[in-house]
């Protein structure tokens, strides 16, 4: 019998270039699918569902995805959503240093110690979405 | 008095693969160190409003993209109706130049430094090209 593919959770950064805040949210999907949730997690290119590739877009329609965003424009959850992809939850910077007002990101090439830690509080974040199987 | 477009760098900055980081610190240190190119974040395009789609259209793009996909270039065409003025790919200056191959999508490596100094010295030539045509 052939063996069924375990789904995996799409973490999804919006890289924005403009804002360090783009960077962290780059830093926070690595800090999940590569050290805290490697079995579990996973991630894709967001630029491959701007031009909507179609394989991308099965992706994010087959399994739980979870966007993270830097700004208010939300770009990663709003590519989700146009796709109609499974959106478990969704992460904004912005949020993570409301929370956390005494840490001050770098810049978008070096988001410096404070960026570090508010990438690992929204890793924090992304973890306790996927540990909720509600 | 009429204010001159400027050239438009959109990086793939895929998350995906090393060539991606390259695409990315590539074009931000450009951005960074000169004062006639300016960026859109490619989710834009989709996300944004016609103000974002009509980026391409209001500046002349280079796009700087990590794999043959070409995200950005695509999305140029898609969003903007027009086609970038150049498009560059990491993967293929690295086949060109025989650079190595970055290994990581999270940061750039001190190996990886030659490849983010070739793709710079690439984008300024693009850039270089662009403008002598707008002239």
């Amino acid at each position: 019998m052939p063996e069924k593919k375990r789904s995996k959770y799409i973490i999804i950064p919006c890289s924005g270039i403009g804002k360090a805040l783009g960077t962290i949210t780059r830093r926070t999907t690595y800090i999940v699918t590569e050290e805290l949730l490697p079995n579990d997690t996973d991630s894709i290119c967001l630029p491959l569902l701007t031009i909507k590739d179609e394989e991308t877009v099965r992706k994010i329609r087959q399994n739980l995805c979870i966007t993270v965003d830097g700004c208010v424009a939300q770009c990663a959850k709003k590519n989700v959503e146009h796709h109609q992809g499974k959106l478990k939850g969704s992460i904004k910077i912005l949020d993570v240093i409301k929370e956390n007002p005494k840490l001050k990101p770098g810049t978008v090439l070096d988001i410096g110690p404070d960026g570090e830690k508010l990438a690992r509080k929204a890793a924090e974040k992304i973890v306790k979405i996927v540990g909720d199987k509600s | 008095m009429k204010i001159k477009p400027k050239i438009g760098l959109i990086s793939c900055s895929g998350e995906g693969l090393p060539e991606g980081m390259i695409s990315r610190v590539g074009t931000r240190r450009i951005l960074e160190e000169r004062d006639d190119v300016v960026t859109i974040c490619l989710p834009l395009f989709l996300a944004g409003g016609q103000e974002e789609r009509d980026f391409a259209k209001n500046n002349p793009c280079i796009t700087v993209d990590g794999c043959r996909k070409m995200c950005a270039a695509k999305s140029v065409k898609m969003y903007g109706k027009v086609h970038p003025k150049s498009s560059i790919v990491i993967s293929d200056i690295i086949e060109k130049n025989k650079d190595e191959k970055p290994k990581s999508k999270s940061k750039i490596e001190p190996d990886d430094e030659k490849l983010v100094q070739d793709t710079m010295k690439i984008i300024t030539k693009e850039i270089g090209k662009v403008k002598e045509e707008k002239e």
